[in-house]
């Protein structure tokens, strides 16, 4: 009897260890499965993707109501299976592309983001949730669009878009070979690795290398972007219509460009032209744009393989109704509005005739800046023309005189300032406002008289990031012992964001 | 003597900044002996409308890199850029391109 319940005791543990064992699997393959699809950080090369020869039951319920469509039927619903698409930017545009290319059924999509996933992002960018702070973007959109539509193959790469890699990622043959002209239902050529390039960067070195590496493999690019209440769309290198360099030979001076995280953006509007790009995307991949509708319905019936809707072949690509047209909106005043661009530029330097970029170059030298849309430190100053903000609190402690001067826009002070802070914003001190002139003047007097006299009264001049706080001492530095009283000027190196970092954890952040 | 020609004038894409936000200007062009063209127009609008950093509008006779020119709904590179002739209701676009995300 004993040894009987001994023997159980015994089986019974061997039990208990298998199923902790099979536990442990399911967990791990449950684990595995939900981590699917796999980051890249590097170019990888892709396995080719075929276009479907014929639609299942389940795609023909999932996607009946764009089937029913004639602008896009059977036809064209199989060739958007057999799209791969590159996102370059997994941001406010590149969230609602994905998400709406994902649910048409597009083969394949690359998403490409060197960047986390931030609490500032969430606004805008809608495939990213709260749980996602600190994911790699790229895979936190592909997690979104698999959930959405898992036959769809997303390829997450945590990568920044280089010089170096750009061409790799965007095509697997030499740029000389003879550009694949798709055949329905089967390839001459291997398999380009993304048949498409959709720009949702957020900065110009990065629009510049895209452009570049679309002509140089003879991709169609659809660009968009989007700042505080307007975005612009145009569809490049396709349909023979003009690169981004036919418009834009030359990169703007880096001081006329605005970035989102200083500009401002309603999530919206990128949202609106993130929409606009996935339509541009679909005509363009499903073969049956806008000249797809004019065909008479006799020549309809050509679907011999690369008959009618060879939709690779740049030169005589349907055009695509924005190709060579910059389609702006303005959300302020809900108002969209169509401009017929110039053509292709013979003289362009990327798409010309003699093209003089035969290859990709260092984009942030040409454009003299770099390619991300983080604020860029300035420096403006001497260190001796700077203190710390430890150094300022140690001012507030040791209660000496003087002006503390926020120059950020109004908008800004009423997010959150300072309670002792005096506001002009930068531009009214560099426009010399009379009242504002009068103001500051005003507090200089009141300071001199609680203050001896022979010393200089200080003001300290503090901004968002320690930019525009520098820019100010220079304005102020001109101003001192013309146009207000003679003043001692520096600023708060790094702003209220160094504030709230190291000094005053319960100040926000923005 | 041309006569006066009124134009009107929009900026937008933040070149509206440089105007004091306004993105919309309906002007009158002085009669001149020759005819109102682009080249001129620049100019004048350096001298009556734009207040602060004319750096950050034009650059040298023409306008800054980064910002597209439309005349009546056409990019101004298929109107004859600055040689175009200022036609009397003539609606002139400056937009400064967007580069966000």
């Amino acid at each position: 009897m004993d040894q009987d319940v001994g023997s159980l005791k015994a089986q019974l543990k061997e039990k208990e260890k298998e199923v902790a064992a099979l536990r442990a699997r399911l967990a791990q393959m449950e684990k595995s499965r939900a981590s699917v699809p796999e980051l890249h950080s590097d170019v990888a090369p892709l396995t080719p993707l075929t276009a479907k020869a014929a639609l299942s039951n389940e795609d023909i319920m999932r996607y009946s109501r764009q089937l029913l469509l004639p602008e896009l039927g059977v036809q064209g619903q199989l060739n958007l299976s057999g799209t791969s698409v590159l996102v370059v930017g997994c941001g406010g545009l590149g969230c609602p592309l994905a998400q709406y290319l994902a649910a048409a059924g597009i083969g394949r999509l690359g998403l490409l983001d060197y960047d986390e996933v931030e609490l500032s992002n969430l606004h805008r960018q809608v495939l990213h949730g709260e749980e996602n702070q600190g994911q790699a973007k790229a895979l936190s959109a592909s997690r979104a669009v698999r959930r959405l539509n898992s036959t769809v193959d997303c390829v997450p790469y945590h990568l920044q878009l280089s010089p170096e890699n750009a061409l790799e990622l965007i095509q697997q043959y030499p740029p000389e070979a003879n550009l694949p002209c798709r055949r329905l239902g089967h390839l001459d050529f291997p398999d380009p690795m993304y048949d498409i390039v959709a720009d949702c960067s957020d900065n110009v070195p990065t629009r510049y290398l895209v452009n570049d590496a679309c002509v140089l493999s003879g991709k169609p690019l659809v660009s968009a972007s989007a700042l505080r209440m307007e975005g612009q769309l145009t569809v490049y290198n396709y349909g023979g219509g003009p690169c981004y360099r036919c418009l834009y030979p030359t990169p703007p001076p880096p001081e006329t460009v605005t970035n989102c995280s200083d500009g401002g953006v309603l999530g919206v509007v990128p949202g609106i032209m993130g929409c606009f790009q996935a339509l541009e995307v679909l005509k363009i991949a499903s073969g049956r744009g806008c000249a797809a509708a004019r065909v008479a319905p006799g020549d309809m019936a050509d679907n011999s393989p690369g008959g009618l809707f060879s939709a690779f072949d740049l030169n005589q690509a349907p055009p695509a109704s924005c190709g060579q047209q910059l389609l702006m909106f303005d959300g302020q005043d809900a108002r969209f509005r169509s401009i017929r661009l110039r053509p292709k530029q013979p003289g362009c330097a990327a798409c010309g005739e003699k093209p003089s970029v035969t290859g990709l170059i260092d984009y942030e030298a040409f454009c003299g800046s770099a390619a991300t849309d983080k604020c860029q430190k300035l420096n403006l100053l001497s260190k001796d023309q700077r203190i710390t903000a430890q150094d300022y609190k140690s001012i507030l402690d040791n209660t000496e005189p003087h002006i503390l001067l926020d120059v950020r826009p109004r908008v800004e002070v009423d997010i959150c300032h300072l309670p002792f802070s005096l506001n002009i914003p930068l531009s009214s001190l560099e426009e010399r406002k009379s009242e504002h002139l009068r103001l500051l003047q005003g507090r200089i007097s009141q300071l001199k008289q609680e203050m001896a006299a022979e010393r200089r009264p200080a003001v300290y001049v503090i901004c968002k990031q320690g930019n525009d706080s520098q820019k100010a001492v220079q304005v102020l530095e001109k101003l001192s012992g013309s146009e207000v009283d003679a003043i001692t000027v520096k600023d708060v190196c790094g702003g209220l964001m160094a504030w709230a970092k190291n000094i005053d954890p319960t100040f926000p952040q923005y | 003597m041309a006569a006066p020609v009124g134009v009107h004038l929009e900026f937008g894409g933040g070149a509206e900044l440089l105007f004091n936000g306004v993105k919309e200007h309906q002007v009158t062009l002085p009669s001149q002996s020759d005819p109102w063209d682009m080249k001129q127009l620049l100019v004048w609008i350096r001298r009556n409308l734009l207040k602060e950093r004319p750096e950050l509008f034009v650059q040298g006779d023409t306008v800054r890199p980064g910002i597209l020119v439309l005349i009546n709904d056409a990019d101004w590179e298929l109107m004859g850029e600055l040689e175009y002739q200022l036609e009397d209701q003539d609606n002139i676009v400056f937009i400064s391109t967007l580069h966000g995300g």
